[in-house]
């Protein structure tokens, strides 16, 4: 019994960080190698764990970015001004750097290829996180599942991992842009938030029975969560996942 | 709906410390309502602890106050919590 107990804990350790890559003027991303990583599924978290020299600490939880790949995990980071993690995260790790941290967590916004299509992600902003991770594991397992993205950003240089989407994008992969403040010239994609005319577009119905991931603020979540159930959807297949300051 | 809710996949590593097990795909019933629904969607504010609140009706199903060697938990919004207490890899 006390083996048992042993297995299902969940251990802080120490990851070793391996590149820092810039996503956007905000946003970056971390990749980093986890000796003791026991795999995960797409739309996990970790937890991650600073100490400050006096001992304070301070935990936040970030979602896995990569599909899963050996020991090597990617976190994609967004700095928020005044946060107590997120800065350090963002602007002071450097590769071969330690991180403390935990995970996999979370088994309630997962996906993976087994549970099949059709699937409707909308993101808001960093919300596309967990999204990019399921959108990878798709590519990654040659899967052809039909898997739609509804992705709100608020200009077009805020859209993160936007070269890679514009690469996967095909092959049963649908990708939207809305961006919700400036447009580039030229724009022919949407620019306002997402409603109820966007996720009829998009799609796919609700009768095709989607299973359905909405990750972003928590007002976006909310929204689209009440428009999607107004529009036909089953209740228990909208997955939602908020993002508040606190993310930080 | 205050912008600083979050919800319970962002207590995940939390909840797994305190039950020993993943409990986001776990079952609650609110004491108040009745609504059962996974923990991963319930409501979640943080403060000097957790604080756990049915989406529905926005009763406080569970606190759990953690220093560095206890945890505190009050399950007593809850009339139930199913899940599965998962022992191997």
């Amino acid at each position: 019994m006390e083996g048992a107990a042993l297995l299902g804990r969940l251990t802080w350790q120490l990851a070793d960080v391996l590149d820092v890559v810039v996503e956007n003027a905000r946003v970056k991303t971390l990749a980093l190698d986890v000796p003791e990583w026991p795999g995960h599924k797409t739309g996990q978290h970790v937890d991650v764990r600073l100490t400050a020299e006096d001992g304070y600490r301070a935990e936040r939880s970030y979602s896995i970015a990569s599909a899963p790949s050996g020991t090597r995990i990617e976190l994609t980071v967004e700095c928020l001004e005044d946060g107590e993690v997120s800065p350090y995260l963002s602007d002071e790790l450097r590769p071969g750097d330690k991180l403390e941290l935990r995970g996999p967590v979370g088994g309630y916004f997962v996906w993976e290829p087994a549970l099949g299509g059709p699937v409707l992600l909308v993101g808001g902003g960093s919300g596309v996180v967990p999204l990019m991770a399921m959108i990878r594991e798709r590519a990654a397992a040659g899967s052809d599942v039909d898997m739609r993205l509804l992705y709100s950003s608020r200009s077009w240089d805020d859209v993160i991992y936007r070269d890679e989407l514009g690469r996967l994008a095909g092959r049963g992969l649908t990708v939207a842009h809305t961006l919700t403040r400036s447009q580039p010239d030229g724009w022919n994609g949407y620019a306002r938030r997402v409603d109820a005319e966007m996720l009829t577009d998009v799609g796919p119905a609700s009768g095709d029975r989607p299973h359905v991931y909405v990750c972003g603020p928590t007002p976006l979540v909310e929204a689209v969560a009440a428009t999607l159930v107004e529009l036909g959807h089953e209740p228990q297949r909208i997955k939602t996942e908020r993002f508040g300051p606190t993310g930080g | 709906m205050d912008a600083l809710t979050l919800d319970g996949n962002a207590v995940a590593g939390l909840l797994h410390e305190v039950f020993g097990t993943e409990m986001t795909v776990a079952t609650g019933t609110c004491g108040s309502c009745g609504a059962s629904g996974q923990i991963g969607a319930v409501h979640v504010f943080r403060s000097a602890g957790v604080v756990l609140r049915c989406s529905w009706c926005g009763n406080v199903l569970a606190k759990i106050v953690r220093q560095e060697m206890q945890a505190c938990v009050d399950l007593s919004g809850l009339s139930g919590l199913a899940y599965v207490h998962h022992t191997g890899a």
